[in-house]
C-alpha cells in the first residue's frame, strides 16, 4: 500500500483496522462522520463488528462490554457526544477496561456549531466524569500523525487497561493528506495476555469479573492506589512532545494539533524576521509534557500558548514552568482560527523590541 | 446417604445481601438452575445492573460484568457482538431498566440482540429506600409519593412486557410471578425459554418477574406476596407476550 490521500476522520479508522479493532460502536455526530462511515463500509470487509447505537450513552456502554469481554474496541464522537460518554468513561475507567476514544472537537459549549475547535482540553485531561481517574490523551497534527497514533492508543490501552483519547479537532478531522500505513509505527510492547476478560469461564478455575463498585471504603481507597501507580507509570513512559528551534530561543510558542501547525509557520516567518522563537508541541496531553519546560525555562523571555478556545492548555503550561517565566496566552474561541498576523506581533511584544 | 437435592452450582457461596423475605434470591436460583439445566453455565457472561441486585455479579458463579444504571442491555449487546457463541444475560430491576434504562431496553429488543433479559419488577426503587418507580403502581405509597402515585402528578405506570413485544427483534418475552409454588415452576419454565430463544439465535428475549419488597412496602413478607397477586398481578396480567421458540423435544 503506497501513499493515500485521506480524509483525517477516514485515515483513523483505518488505522484502527490495522491496529487488530474489529469493534466500532458509534452515534452520528459531525464533524467526526467519515469515522463512522468508514467503519460501517469496512467492518464487514475483515469480519468485524460495526453497530450503530442508539446514543452516546449506549455506544460508550457497548465499548465497556466489548472491551471487557476482551477486544480491541472504539468509538469515536465530537463534544457534546463525548459530554454524554463521561459517565460510561468513568466506569471505563474505574473497571481497567482497553479502549480507544476519538473526539474530534467542535465549537461549544452547548450545541455550539460544527468548526473546529480545541475546547474540550478540560473534559478530557482533566477529567470529565465523576471520580479518581486520568485518561491517556494523544493529540495528532497531521494525518499521518492521526494514523500513527491510533496504533499507538490501541498498544498503550492494552498496557494500562486504560481508555485512552485520540483529541483532534474538525480540521484535522476533514482536511486531506497523504498516509503511509505501511509505515505506521508499531511499537513492540509485550502486551500482557487478557487473563481478565469475560469470556465464559469454560476450563477457567475462576470466574472473571469487571466490576468498578467497592463498597467497602478502605477496599475503595486500595483500588483507587492500584489506578494511580497506573497513571505513575504512564507518567514515566508516555510523554511525547516535538521540540523545534528550542536550543536559541528567546519565545517558545506552545500549541497542540492543528494549532501548532499554524504556530510552526509562525515561528518560520519570526524566524526570518531575525526573532529566536521555538516551538514546543504537546503530543500527550495526558501526561502532559513538564520537560520540555524545565528544558528552558531559564533561557526563555517568556511562553506564548495558542489554542483554538479561551485558554485550557495554558494552566498546564504554568503549572509546568512553575511561573518562573511569563506564560502569555492568545485564543480564539468557537471554531475560529488564531491569526498568524496577532501571534506575530505577541511575539515580538515578548522578545522586546525590532530585530 | 443418597443425595436428593444439591444447591445449584449456579450460585456461588457468597451469601445474598437481599432482605429477609425479598422475592430476589428465588429468582435468582431460577436463573441459575435454568442455566446449570441447560447446561450453560461454563459460557454465560452476565451483568448485573444498579439496585437491590447491583451485587449480582457476586453471586451468579459465571463471569460478569458490572454496568452502570440503565445501560445494562448495551454493556450486554457488546459482549455478545464479542462473543455470539456465549449466553449473555443481564439481570435489571425496574428503575434501572424502566426509568434511567428505557432507551437501552428498547434498542436492545429492537435490534433483536441476542440476550436474555431478567427483568425484576417490585414497583419501586428498594436499594434507595422505597421511591416511585415506573412500575409503581396508581395510588401505591412510596418514599416520594407520600399521598399515593397521582396518575395527574406522575402519569401511569408502564407495562414493559407489552410494550417490548411490540417490537419484531423481539423474541420471547412473558411475564411471570414467583407468590407461589405454581407461578414459581412456571417462572422457571420461562426463564429457560428465554436463554433458549437466545441459544436459538431467534432474538430478543425477557422475562418480567412480579416480585416482592416487604421492606419498603411496610408488609411481612406473607403480607408482600399476597399483594403481588392481589394487586401487581391485576394490572401487570402474567402469560406469554412473544414467543417464536421452535417446538422443544
Amino acid at each position: 500500500m503506497a501513499k493515500v490521500l485521506m480524509k483525517g476522520n477516514e485515515a483513523m479508522a483505518e488505522a484502527a483496522i490495522q491496529a487488530g479493532c474489529r469493534y466500532y460502536f458509534g452515534y452520528p455526530i459531525t464533524p467526526q462522520n467519515e469515522v463512522t462511515e468508514y467503519m460501517s463500509k469496512r467492518m464487514p470487509e475483515v469480519g468485524g463488528v460495526f453497530l450503530q447505537a442508539e446514543s452516546e450513552v449506549s455506544a460508550i456502554n457497548m465499548v465497556y462490554g466489548a472491551g471487557g469481554a476482551g477486544a480491541r474496541v472504539m468509538t469515536s464522537t465530537s463534544g457534546p457526544g463525548l459530554s454524554l460518554m463521561q459517565e460510561g468513561i468513568s466506569y471505563l475507567a474505574g473497571a481497567q477496561i482497553p479502549c480507544v476514544i476519538v473526539n474530534i472537537m467542535r465549537g461549544g459549549p452547548g450545541l455550539g456549531n460544527i468548526q473546529g475547535a480545541q475546547s474540550d482540553y478540560f473534559q478530557s485531561v482533566k477529567g470529565g466524569g465523576h471520580g479518581d481517574y486520568k485518561l491517556i490523551v494523544l493529540a495528532p497534527s497531521t494525518i499521518q500523525e492521526m494514523a500513527d497514533l491510533v496504533q499507538e492508543a490501541f498498544d498503550i490501552a492494552d498496557d494500562y487497561r486504560n481508555p485512552v483519547v485520540i483529541l483532534g479537532d474538525g480540521m484535522l478531522g476533514q482536511m486531506m493528506e497523504p498516509v503511509d500505513f505501511d509505515n505506521v509505527k508499531k511499537t513492540r510492547r509485550n502486551l500482557p495476555e487478557k487473563t481478565w476478560a469475560t469470556t465464559g469461564r469454560g476450563n477457567r478455575e475462576h470466574r472473571n469479573v469487571i466490576n468498578s463498585l467497592y463498597i467497602d471504603p478502605p477496599v475503595l481507597e486500595k483500588h483507587n492506589y492500584v489506578l494511580f501507580e497506573k497513571y505513575k507509570r504512564a507518567e514515566q513512559n508516555e510523554v511525547r512532545y516535538e521540540m523545534v528551534n528550542c536550543d536559541d530561543a528567546e519565545v517558545i510558542l506552545v500549541a497542540y494539533g492543528t494549532m501548532a501547525r499554524v504556530a510552526k509557520n509562525v515561528m518560520n516567518i519570526a524566524r526570518r524576521e531575525g526573532y529566536k522563537v521555538g516551538l514546543i508541541r504537546p503530543i500527550s496531553l495526558w501526561p502532559f509534557p513538564k520537560e520540555p519546560f524545565k528544558k528552558t525555562v531559564d533561557q526563555v523571555k517568556g511562553y506564548l500558548v495558542v489554542e483554538m478556545s479561551m485558554g485550557q492548555m495554558v494552566e498546564d503550561v504554568q503549572l509546568a514552568t512553575e511561573c518562573k517565566k511569563p506564560v502569555h496566552f492568545y485564543g480564539r474561541p468557537a471554531g475560529m482560527i488564531p491569526e498568524p498576523s496577532v501571534m506575530l506581533e505577541k511575539i515580538k511584544q515578548i522578545a522586546g523590541g525590532a530585530r | 446417604m443418597a443425595v436428593v437435592f444439591e444447591k445449584t452450582k449456579g450460585l456461588t457461596d457468597v451469601p445474598f445481601s437481599y432482605c429477609p423475605g425479598c422475592t430476589h434470591g428465588i429468582i435468582h436460583r431460577l436463573v441459575a438452575e435454568a442455566m446449570e439445566e441447560l447446561g450453560v453455565l461454563d459460557k454465560a457472561i452476565g451483568v448485573a445492573s444498579v439496585g437491590c441486585s447491583v451485587f449480582a455479579y457476586e453471586f451468579f458463579n459465571c463471569d460478569m460484568q458490572q454496568a452502570a444504571h440503565g445501560r445494562a442491555p448495551a454493556v450486554a449487546t457488546g459482549i455478545k457482538r464479542v462473543h455470539p457463541d456465549k449466553v449473555v444475560f443481564t439481570y435489571q430491576g425496574d428503575g434501572d431498566l424502566a426509568a434511567i434504562g428505557t432507551a437501552e431496553i428498547v434498542h436492545a429488543a429492537a435490534r433483536g440482540e441476542k440476550i436474555t433479559v431478567i427483568f425484576v419488577n417490585n414497583a419501586n426503587y428498594g436499594m434507595t429506600g422505597g421511591q416511585m418507580a415506573p412500575t409503581t403502581l396508581v395510588g401505591q405509597r412510596t418514599t416520594t409519593t407520600p399521598y399515593g402515585r397521582k396518575p395527574e402528578v406522575n402519569g401511569y405506570p408502564i407495562r414493559v412486557s407489552e410494550m417490548l413485544s411490540t417490537l419484531d427483534g423481539a423474541a420471547y418475552i412473558e411475564r411471570v410471578a414467583v407468590y407461589d409454588v405454581k407461578h414459581i415452576m412456571q417462572a422457571k419454565k420461562a426463564i429457560k425459554n428465554a436463554f433458549l430463544a437466545q441459544i436459538q439465535n431467534k432474538g430478543f428475549s425477557l422475562v418480567e418477574v412480579l416480585s416482592t419488597c416487604p421492606t419498603n412496602w411496610g408488609m411481612t413478607p406473607v403480607e408482600a406476596l399476597k399483594w403481588v397477586k392481589d394487586h401487581m398481578e391485576p394490572y401487570y396480567p402474567l402469560g406469554v407476550y412473544k414467543n417464536t421458540l421452535e417446538e422443544v423435544k
